[in-house]
C-alpha cells in the first residue's frame, strides 16, 4: 500500500512546498508595497487555520460519526502548550542570537515546528481523555459531554497563572507565517485523505454507518473511536499552535469558547459531513463571509455591526436549502463530468469496489 | 450550619431558574430529539422584553412599582417569547423534520447565533440594568439572610412547574404530547395533530424560558445579549442530568445544579464554578448514561 503511492505523493509534496514558498514570498513582497495586503494576508492565514480545524473535525464528526462539540478546547490545549514552550523556553533562547542572522532564522523555524508538534501531542492526549467517555456515550450525549470538556478546559486555562489566566497570554514570538500555516494545512488534508482510504478510515466509516454491524464484523469500535478523537484533536492542536504564533501572537481564553467550536462544526456540516473537500470549501466560505460583509456596517445607523446577524441568517438559510451540506458526502471531483471513453456510469458504479460504501446515500441519523 | 443553609437557599433560588429553562429543553428533546440550542437565547429575549416593558410601564406610572405591573411585564414577555418560539419552530425546524437530525442541530445553532448577534445589534452589546419591578425587602430568618425576591422566584417557579405538570399529565393535550414523544408516526396515525402539538410544545417551552428570564433579571439585574449562553448550557446539563425528556427529572436536575454551584461558589474553589456543572454531567453520564430518572433503552439492531 505504501509503495503504491509514495513516489507520486513525494513529488506532489515537493511541488506543493515550492508553490507555497513562492506564494509566501510574493505575499511578503506585496505587503511591502501595498500595506493593505497585510489585512488580506491575515485573512488567508485565518482561512488556512480554519481549513485545518474543519478537516480535522471532519475526521471525528464526518468519518467516524462521533459528534464532537469540543474542538475549540483541543485547539486551546495545542495553542497554550505551544505558546508556553515558546514564551518560556524557545523565545528567550532565540532572542540571544544576533538579530536577523541565518542562525536565528533557522532556529526559530525549527523551534516553531517543535512547539507546534508539542502542542499537537498535548491535544492528542486531551483527545484521548475525551475520547474515553465516547466508549459509552453516543449521539447527543456525546455532543454535550465534549462541549462540557471544552468548557472545562477553558475554565482550567482561566485559572492557570503561568499562562496568563484571564489576562491572556502575550509575548509569544510571532514565528508563524502563511507558509507554515498552509504547510500544515496541506499535511492535514493529505493525512485525512489517506486515512479515508486506509483500513483505519474504512473502520471509521463502518462505525459511522452502523456501530453494531461494525462490531459484529470484528472491528474494535472502542479503539477506532478513540483513535479518531486522537487524530482529530492532534491536528486541531497543531492548528492552535500555529494560531498562537501568528501576529498579534496573543491568546485569550475568550477566543476558545464553545462558540468557536460551533463555528467549526458549522463548517463541517455545511460542507457535508464526511466530505473533505466540502469542509475545505465551507471553511473558506465561512471565513470570507464575515470579512466580505464588513462594508455593510457603513450603511447602518449608529455604526452598529450587522455582519454577524447576516452571517447567522445565511447559515440558517443554507442549512434549510441544503440540509445534507453543500457536497453531501461526495468530494468535489465526484461532481465533475466523467470521462466518456470507458464504461457507462451504472456499470462503473457496480464494478467499483471502493464505492460500495454508498457515498451518495442519505447521511446517517445520529 | 448557617452558611450551609444560606448556600442551600441561594442554590434553590438559582436552581429553580435553571429548572424552568431545563423544562423547555427537555420537552423539545422529548418530542423532536433535538437539542434546541436557541432556547438559552430565548431566555435572554424574555429578559430583554421584560427590561423594555418594565421601563415603559414605570415611565407611565411615574416610577412606581407594583406586583400588578410585574405580572403584566411577565405576561407580555411570555407572549413575545411564545410567539418567537412558534416562529422559530415553524421557520427553522419544521422544514428540516425529515432531514438528518444534525441539520436541525446546526440550524438551532444558527438561530442561537441570530438571537445573540441580533440582540447585540438591536439592544446594543453593553449590559443593561433590569428595572426594579417589585420593591426589595431583606428578610432575616434563623440567621439566614434572604430577600423577598428569592421567595418570589421560588414561588413563581413552583407555580409554573406545577402548571406544566398538570398540562402534561392531566390534560388531553398533555396526553397528545406524550404520545407524540413516545412515537411520532403512530401518534399521527391515531389522529393526533402532531404539527400543532409540536408547535404548542415550543410555545410552552419558550414561555417558561420567558418566566425564567424575568426571574433572572429580578435576582441578577445586569442583563446583556450574551447572558443566555451559560444558563442555557447549564440548564441543558440539568435536563440531561435528570434524564432528558423527563419533566420531573429536569426540575430535580436544575435544583441539583443550582445547589451544587452555590456550594462550590461559596468554597475555596469558586473560580471553578462554571466548570462544575460539566464535571457533574460527565461523572453522571459515565455511570448512568441515561440520567438520574431516564429509562435505559437497549439498542436494537
Amino acid at each position: 500500500m505504501f509503495r503504491r503511492w509514495y513516489l507520486r505523493d513525494f513529488i506532489l509534496l515537493i511541488i506543493y512546498i515550492a508553490v507555497l514558498y513562492g506564494a509566501w514570498v510574493a505575499l511578503e513582497y506585496a505587503a511591502v508595497y501595498w500595506p493593505s495586503m497585510r489585512y488580506y494576508n491575515r485573512i488567508l492565514v485565518m482561512m488556512g487555520i480554519n481549513i485545518t480545524l474543519a478537516v480535522s473535525l471532519n475526521i471525528i464528526n464526518g468519518h467516524a460519526g462521533q459528534f464532537s462539540l469540543g474542538h475549540a478546547g483541543f485547539m486551546a490545549v495545542g495553542a497554550y502548550s505551544a505558546a508556553y514552550l515558546s514564551v518560556y523556553y524557545f523565545g528567550p533562547y532565540v532572542a540571544k542570537m544576533p538579530d536577523g542572522s541565518a542562525q536565528q532564522i533557522v532556529w526559530q523555524n525549527l523551534l516553531l515546528i517543535v512547539a507546534v508538534l508539542a502542542g499537537g501531542l498535548m491535544s492528542a492526549i486531551a483527545g484521548y481523555i475525551v475520547g474515553l467517555p465516547s466508549l459509552r456515550l453516543r449521539g447527543d450525549y456525546l455532543a454535550i459531554v465534549t462541549l462540557g470538556f471544552g468548557e472545562i478546559i477553558r475554565v482550567l486555562i482561566l485559572n492557570i497563572e503561568a499562562i496568563g489566566a484571564a489576562r491572556g497570554l502575550s509575548g509569544i514570538p510571532a514565528w508563524s507565517s502563511f507558509f507554515w500555516v498552509f504547510f500544515f494545512c496541506g499535511l492535514t488534508i493529505l493525512i485525512s485523505n489517506r486515512l479515508v482510504s486506509s483500513s483505519v478510515g474504512r473502520a471509521f466509516l463502518a462505525i459511522r454507518e452502523d456501530q453494531i454491524a461494525a462490531e459484529s464484523m470484528g472491528i474494535d469500535t472502542t479503539r477506532y473511536k478513540v483513535k479518531a478523537f486522537i487524530i482529530g484533536s492532534c491536528l486541531a492542536g497543531v492548528a492552535g499552535g500555529l494560531f498562537a504564533h501568528y501576529t498579534p501572537a496573543y491568546l485569550n481564553p475568550t477566543g476558545f469558547t464553545f462558540i468557536r467550536s460551533f463555528e467549526v462544526v458549522a463548517m463541517v456540516v455545511l460542507g457535508g459531513l464526511g466530505s473533505i473537500s466540502g469542509s475545505i470549501v465551507a471553511a473558506i466560505i465561512l471565513t470570507l463571509l464575515p470579512e466580505a460583509l464588513r462594508p455593510v456596517k457603513d450603511y447602518m445607523p449608529g455604526g452598529r455591526d450587522p455582519r454577524m446577524v447576516i452571517y447567522s441568517i445565511m447559515l440558517i438559510v443554507l442549512m434549510l436549502t441544503r440540509p445534507q451540506g453543500l457536497f453531501g458526502r461526495k468530494e468535489l471531483w465526484q461532481f465533475l463530468p466523467r470521462r466518456k471513453d470507458s464504461l457507462p456510469n451504472e456499470a462503473r458504479d457496480e464494478g467499483n469496489a471502493d464505492d460500495k460504501l454508498d457515498r451518495d446515500a442519505a447521511p446517517p441519523v445520529t | 450550619m448557617q452558611t450551609l443553609l444560606q448556600n442551600l437557599l441561594n442554590g434553590i433560588a438559582s436552581g429553580s431558574i435553571y429548572a424552568l429553562i431545563a423544562l423547555g429543553y427537555t420537552m423539545v428533546y422529548g418530542i423532536l430529539k433535538l437539542i434546541n440550542f436557541a432556547h438559552g437565547d430565548i431566555f435572554m429575549l424574555g429578559s430583554f422584553v421584560g427590561f423594555y416593558a418594565g421601563n415603559f410601564i414605570a415611565k407611565q406610572n411615574g416610577g412606581g412599582s407594583s406586583p400588578l405591573s410585574a405580572a403584566l411585564v411577565m405576561l407580555l414577555s411570555m407572549i413575545v417569547c411564545g410567539a418567537f418560539g412558534y416562529l422559530n419552530e415553524r421557520i427553522a425546524y419544521r422544514p428540516l423534520r425529515n432531514a438528518p437530525r444534525i441539520a436541525s442541530l446546526i440550524t438551532a445553532i444558527g438561530v442561537s447565533f441570530f438571537l445573540e448577534f441580533g440582540g447585540q445589534f438591536v439592544f446594543g452589546p453593553d449590559p443593561k440594568f433590569f428595572p426594579t419591578l417589585i420593591d426589595k425587602h431583606v428578610i432575616q430568618f434563623a440567621g439566614v439572610v434572604t430577600t423577598n425576591y428569592q421567595l418570589i422566584v421560588l414561588g413563581v417557579a413552583i407555580a409554573f412547574m406545577a402548571l406544566l405538570q398538570y398540562i402534561v399529565y392531566g390534560t388531553k393535550y398533555g396526553r397528545a404530547m406524550r404520545a407524540v414523544s413516545y412515537n411520532f408516526e403512530t401518534a399521527s396515525l391515531m389522529g393526533i395533530p402532531t404539527d400543532r402539538v409540536i408547535s404548542t410544545t415550543f410555545v410552552i417551552g419558550s414561555m417558561l424560558a420567558a418566566v425564567a428570564g424575568i426571574l433572572y433579571g429580578l435576582s441578577y439585574p445586569k442583563i446583556d445579549p450574551l447572558m443566555g449562553v451559560m444558563p442555557g448550557l447549564k440548564a441543558f446539563v440539568a435536563a440531561v442530568l435528570g434524564g432528558i425528556g423527563n419533566v420531573p427529572g429536569a426540575v430535580v436536575g436544575g435544583l441539583l445544579i443550582g445547589i451544587i454551584e452555590s456550594f462550590v461558589g461559596g468554597s475555596a474553589y469558586s473560580n471553578y464554578r462554571d466548570a462544575i456543572a460539566f464535571v457533574i454531567l460527565i461523572v453522571i453520564l459515565l455511570f448512568r448514561p441515561s440520567g438520574l430518572f431516564g429509562k435505559y433503552q437497549a439498542e436494537k439492531v
